[in-house]
């Protein structure tokens, strides 16, 4: 069992924020967002109707768990060998005329992009929806090299318009409505109609002429990958709009960013997530455009194709035998849809480019985990486990069991942090050893049984508690407590049974 | 059958209700229950909470002491699908994360003939009908732990189905999470209180007079909340319900005096 700890970090110092690590704990900003009613009804509504339409048409699939079984199947054969599959990849896309970059982290890969659009002389970029971009933060480091980025998205265009964060992986402005949205499009696109309505037609007609200037303009294109296939050196973009396929065809120089754990086999695996994802995130059979590319075509499409691929902390998850399962991840967004806690805090909480379940199992390990100070130390706590992303996942990431592996780390690293620094234990691990000495002895629990009794004291005459001091008061803000009974179970065995039974 | 009762802490010190409650219904169907007294707690609030070097004694010794208790009873229940939950999911992997081999196997023993009550009574015991007569509304909340972690599936609607006199109403989005999840409720207070108002919210729609589980700790915080606002509907575990009969149809009367 390896037990990787990540950088050691001072549990008193907060490390800075970025594209994965938010400035403040989820307890703190999710408090914030619940506050939002906009928010919750934006939330609430949108990931409602996302759950219905997946559950509608996973249902239809007679073999949808044999096919959650090969998805998982391919993922973790993908982990146990991807050096070779990844050189694989390298020698097929250099075959086929593309060119192979390895970037070790997100400022590796910026630096990379940024060079390689210098070199074609132009100062603007198209770009489709790509999780890895958004991870490393390639608009912003575009910008400050004087380059612009431009999210051909509808649903990014409008984050970007807006000057917003994404707030979920597949709809990256769920958490903005109609009204808002035709306020940022009146705001911030230029030429727009003053008169244009909230419509979702409207809507999109606008963004549609806007875009179509973008793309007939732009003479570089920059991705990111769904599948990466290593026997043929493929590379595979979902999506639903039509403007990624505008993207990876007009342009002369394609660039795209694609994290190492993206790849696949063979052609033939793409049959397996090609059903899976599409259901489990759009929750369509089939989402309007599948684009598949091979190196260069000589007088077709882009002349010149760059693949940058990204490491950014996955060969750290590889590392962890059990966290590694969150590297299988397609991206697919189903587990934050049905999940309770991002239904109500949202996806800006997280603090991460990658919210909700998954991000809160992946972006701990990609950036590794300081003590209680990291804001990304608190996203492991960030659940109820009440599993209802482990039956969503389409390839069966058990991520219940890797919030409770990673929750496991956070005590360790905040454990070591503590040691290295002379600092006694925090109050919560104190309590917790105390926990586990009296639970691990049948008579010190009993003691402490006959003690919790005089919690009696704190209740009114209806028997009910309604105040305590923390760490339960954040209970008591909302919910009563029965006061402890005059007898325990084990005193009223003793006085019922007790003849029968001394075990 | 004998039966050895894995009380859990929660009902030993909190709500001893439940566990008596499983005690006369597996008596009144004919069986004999034991309770090892040595038993404690199965160490799910430290595992859940990140503390799997604490989790190990605890774990170490539930695991003995239902050794034990299995060396003359042919299964252990518990009237919660948690706590089953983490026996049959956790048990092994906290041993294992300490070193010892020898213990998560006999953790896998143990667990693999620890039942959460409905399961026992289904699956085990084969009864779907356990006589009981309990006459009130009710709305049953499945518990995440006992749907997605041991699958019980509709079991414990089997069982209230065949209650005479009890009016099943059915609780809108059942499944989701009442947002307890341990220290999660601590930790998460906020986002937690939003999870139990809709819990609450969906709970009131029924019109029902009992809101039910397979789990102390989770009525705990369905019923904390139902309290504050005085919603008119209370929490009684699914163990109660079935041990009540027409002779002990006070049972609800007692459950509102406490």
């Amino acid at each position: 069992m390896t037990t990787f700890l990540g950088i050691p970090r001072r549990a008193d110092a907060a490390p800075d924020a970025g594209p994965l690590r938010g400035s403040t704990t989820f307890p703190k900003a999710a408090r914030t967002a619940l506050a939002d009613t906009q928010l919750r009804a934006n939330l609430g509504h949108a990931t409602r109707t996302i759950r219905g339409k997946r559950a509608a048409v996973v249902e239809e699939v007679a073999d949808w768990e044999e096919l959650r079984d090969a998805g998982s199947a391919i993922k973790a054969d993908v982990m146990a060998r991807l050096p070779e599959l990844l050189e694989q990849l390298e020698q097929n896309v250099t075959a086929r005329g593309g060119v192979v970059h390895w970037a070790r982290d997100a400022a590796e890969a910026n630096r990379i992009v940024t060079d390689l659009v210098r070199a074609t002389g132009s100062r603007e970029v198209v770009k489709v929806k790509s999780m890895a971009t958004q991870e490393i933060g390639l608009n912003e480091h575009l910008a400050a090299e004087g380059i612009e980025a431009v999210e051909t998205d509808l649903a990014e265009l409008i984050v970007q318009l807006g000057g917003d964060r994404p707030s979920h992986i597949l709809v990256p402005a769920i958490h903005r409505n109609r009204a808002e949205i035709r306020d940022i499009f009146r705001r911030e696109m230029p030429g727009i109609d003053p008169a244009v309505s909230d419509s979702p037609r409207e809507l999109a007609m606008a963004a549609r002429a806007h875009l179509r200037q973008k793309f007939l303009s732009a003479r570089v294109a920059v991705s990111g990958a769904n599948f990466g296939v290593a026997d043929s050196g493929t590379l595979t973009v979902v999506e639903s709009e039509g403007n990624g396929r505008m993207c990876l065809t007009l342009p002369r120089t394609l660039i795209t960013v694609m994290g190492i754990e993206k790849v696949v086999p063979t052609w033939r695996d793409l049959e397996v997530f090609l059903q899976l994802l599409p259901r489990s995130s759009t929750g369509e059979r089939m989402n309007p455009y599948t684009s598949m590319w091979t190196g260069v075509t000589p007088g077709d499409g882009p002349q010149e194709f760059h693949l940058v691929l990204l490491d950014a902390g996955r060969t750290r998850a590889l590392a962890d035998e059990v966290g590694r399962a969150a590297l299988h991840c397609i991206r697919c967004s189903a587990c934050l849809n049905v999940c309770p806690v991002y239904e109500r805090a949202g996806g800006h909480a997280y603090g991460s480019t990658y919210p909700g379940p998954i991000g809160a199992v992946l972006t701990p390990q990609l950036t590794g985990m300081g003590g209680h100070a990291d804001p990304n130390a608190s996203l492991p706590y960030a659940s109820s486990l009440c599993g209802a992303c482990f039956d969503a996942c389409p390839v069966k990431i058990d991520i219940p069991e890797l919030l409770v592996h990673l929750r496991a780390r956070a005590v360790e690293t905040e454990r070591e942090d503590r040691r290295a620094r002379h600092v006694p234990p925090s109050a919560e691990a104190a309590a917790m050893a105390a926990a586990s000495w009296v639970m691990s002895g049948e008579k010190r629990f009993g003691l402490a049984e006959r003690a919790l009794g005089a919690g009696r004291l704190l209740a009114g005459k209806d028997g009910r508690i309604t105040a305590a001091p923390p760490p339960l008061s954040g209970w008591m803000r909302s919910r009563d407590a029965p006061a402890p009974p005059e007898e325990t179970f084990r005193q009223w065995w003793a006085r019922t049974h007790e003849e029968e039974d001394r075990t | 059958m004998r039966i050895a009762l894995f009380v859990t802490c929660l009902a030993d010190a909190l709500t001893p209700e439940p566990a008596k409650a499983t005690v006369a219904l597996l008596e009144r169907l004919g069986h004999e229950v034991t309770f090892p007294t040595a038993q404690t707690c199965c160490g799910q609030m430290h595992t859940n909470t990140g503390y799997l070097r604490e989790a190990a004694p605890v774990v170490r010794h539930h695991v003995e002491v239902f050794e034990r208790a299995l060396a003359d009873a042919d299964a252990v229940v518990a009237p919660s699908g948690s706590c089953v939950g983490s026996v049959r999911h956790q048990h092994a992997m906290v041993a294992r994360r300490a070193g010892d081999e020898d213990l998560a196997r006999r953790a896998e023993a143990v667990a693999a003939k620890t039942y959460e009550l409905s399961e026992l009574l289904v699956d085990v015991l084969g009864v779907t009908d356990v006589g009981a007569y309990y006459p009130h509304r009710v709305t049953y909340h499945p518990t995440c732990h006992s749907l997605r972690m041991l699958r019980v599936g509709d079991r414990p609607l089997q069982l209230l189905r065949n209650v005479r006199g009890l009016r099943l109403v059915e609780l809108p989005e059942a499944e989701s999470c009442c947002g307890f999840g341990g220290t999660f409720a601590l930790k998460n207070a906020d986002t937690s209180t939003a999870m139990l108002a809709d819990k609450l919210r969906n709970v009131a729609a029924t019109g029902a007079e009992i809101c039910s589980a397979g789990d102390s700790s989770c009525l705990l915080h369905i019923g904390g909340g139902l309290s504050r606002l005085r919603v008119g509907t209370r929490t009684v575990h699914l163990a109660e319900i079935l041990a009540a009969t027409e002779d002990s149809a006070s049972t609800a009367q007692e459950g509102a005096r406490r």
